[in-house]
């Protein structure tokens, strides 16, 4: 799909998602999906669809499963010993249990709770991903890191100082780093465990601009502790309770006027 | 009020202990660095690092000989030591799941404790009866199975040191394991590996019981593996058990020589460490 298109595309769905009935595209498919470690089930029958080209928000008390939905989906969570996983994943209508797992990483991206760039330089931590993926030239390189910057909205203010260690960055910048070293392979889908949740309100702000600007282009999946900021950019919203995904929807929806009781206390406060 | 008063006079008692073995401890280094410096100071001269040894009983002569023996069963010992023991650290720290890895860990422990002169029968019965003499070679296939194991536990113990999150980022990244070990865990420890190697070193360098039987010993200059070579421990123990003050004289100078050279290799390892995690462009 070229950006154009894309562009188009979320024109439509802005103006789609002020009416009832959406006509979006799911670009990921979960269904039946019960989640383990070890002994210790943490999701149970989790079934959702993520709409491509929107921000789906993910909201929840602490050890709810959100963090480890989020991880299946680019089956991160098979870094940790004695997990298991049932039910299916579907990106494209492909089955990303079945697909290379590289592959899959390099189409859905990841964005953590804290900032972890590389100790190495901030060029370096950008053109890692695309090292990776054989890109070599010099030239090449040095565009992409660019453009990637770009999109992050951090290329203005590290743009003089390339070569200088990712870790002498502000917390808020190195966090926008890591989202540059994720979009500089170009990924389909960006997802977003809490991204914000150790940074102050300037930065946070920041991130969450850059990612209205990113859904022209990507689709966005971001849990979040925060409400406010589920409300704030969030298209559509889901809740997890209990390793159950309780409700999912628009998010106008899900916070004026949420179907499940459980959702309602817990965004008026009530619990959690 | 007594019970206060024996209160005081225990934590006194106890202060006084404490700081009497830690004086102990300390001052050990410096009693044997003042002796060697003593005894050896006078018998280091030019001819000591130039010359080889003199037949018995004429006075004069030098080490050249063992110093570079000693630099030469080094430098094989780390070639053949820290791929091997880097490698089972990756493995250890990376690849190893949970009982297999205890598995390891706890023999590599044990080879850690085999007595230093036991490893040295090891070679020989490895290296020196199959070629059917004593070699270099053997010495330094010897100190390498002394290295191995500490090379192995400090790798993977800077490497779980490296944190998680680094791995994360990487595997996200679509980057396959082999290639976030190598542009990113390893780099990310490179100081801490480098230091654990340099200590690892320091230790093998003072060895001299695995070389009695294997490198065993050599009057002249010898720079084929093949053949028996000098050291500087062998030759130490060997000066202090003749008849000869000029070569008790000798012993004390090479004494000092070998302290220096492990001191210095402790030295550049600390200054090492000190850049943990440090960047690298």
């Amino acid at each position: 799909m070229t950006a154009a298109t894309k562009l188009e595309k979320t024109g439509t769905l802005t103006k789609a998602s002020e009416g009832a009935a959406t006509a979006a595209t799911a670009k990921l498919c979960v269904s039946g999906l019960n989640f383990y470690y070890g002994a210790k089930q943490a999701l149970y029958d989790v079934s959702l669809e993520i709409e491509a080209n929107r921000i789906t928000a993910l909201i929840g008390p602490s050890g709810c499963g959100k963090s480890t939905f989020l991880r299946v989906l680019n089956r991160m969570h098979e870094m940790v010993r004695g997990s298991r996983v049932e039910g299916s994943v579907y990106l494209d209508g492909q089955n990303i249990f079945e697909l290379d797992v590289t592959a899959l990483r390099r189409r859905v991206g990841m964005v953590f709770q804290r900032a972890n760039p590389f100790p190495k330089s901030i060029f370096e931590n950008v053109a890692y991903g695309l090292r990776v993926n054989g890109l070599c030239s010099r030239a090449m390189l040095a565009d992409e890191v660019e453009k990637s910057l770009r999109r992050a909205a951090l290329w203005e203010e590290v743009k003089d100082q390339l070569h200088k260690p990712a870790y002498a960055l502000s917390g808020g910048q190195q966090q926008r780093l890591c989202i540059a070293r994720a979009l500089a392979i170009d990924p389909e889908v960006l997802l977003l465990d809490e991204p914000s949740s150790a940074l102050d309100p300037i930065a946070t702000s920041k991130i969450e601009e850059l990612l209205f600007e990113l859904k022209k282009t990507c689709t966005v999946v971001i849990v979040t502790h925060n409400m406010q900021q589920a409300a704030r950019i969030g298209d559509r919203t889901g809740f997890f309770l209990l390793g159950r995904l309780v409700e999912i929807g628009e998010t106008s929806k899900i916070f004026q006027n949420p179907s499940r009781k459980e959702t309602e206390d817990y965004i008026t406060g009530r619990f959690g | 009020m007594k019970t206060a008063r024996v209160r005081k006079l225990t934590g006194m008692v106890m202060f006084g202990l404490t700081s009497l073995c830690t004086l102990i401890t300390v001052s050990s280094l410096f009693f044997i660095l003042g002796y060697l410096l003593w005894h050896g100071l006078a018998s280091i001269n030019w001819a000591f690092f130039t010359q080889v040894p003199k037949p018995p009983g004429e006075v004069g002569g030098g080490m050249a000989n063992a110093i570079v023996g000693s630099i030469e069963l080094i430098l094989l010992a780390t070639l053949m030591g820290v791929p091997v023991g880097f490698l089972a650290g990756v493995y250890l720290s990376e690849f190893g799941g949970e009982r297999f890895s205890f598995v390891i860990r706890f023999t590599t422990d044990l080879l850690n404790g085999v007595p230093s002169i036991v490893v040295g029968i090891l070679a020989w019965a490895l290296v020196v009866v199959p070629l059917g003499h004593f070699s270099l070679f053997a010495g330094a296939v010897a100190l390498s199975v002394i290295f191995i194991p500490i090379a192995v536990r400090t790798t993977e113990q800077f490497l779980q040191d490296v944190p998680q999150s680094l791995r994360e980022a990487s595997l996200a990244l679509g980057a396959p394991k082999w290639k976030t070990i190598a542009s990113v865990v390893v780099p990310a420890a490179l100081g801490p590996l480098g230091t654990g190697m340099l200590l690892a070193v320091a230790r093998i360098a003072g060895e001299t019981a695995p070389l009695l039987f294997t490198s065993f010993s050599n009057s002249f200059w010898n720079l084929s593996p093949s053949r028996p070579a000098a050291s500087l421990p062998v030759t130490i123990f060997e000066y202090a058990i003749s008849p000869y003050a000029d070569w008790h004289r000798q012993a004390w100078a090479a004494g000092l020589v070998l302290l220096a050279l492990v001191l210095l290799l402790n030295v550049s390892a600390r200054i090492l460490m000190s850049t943990r995690y440090g960047y690298r462009g």
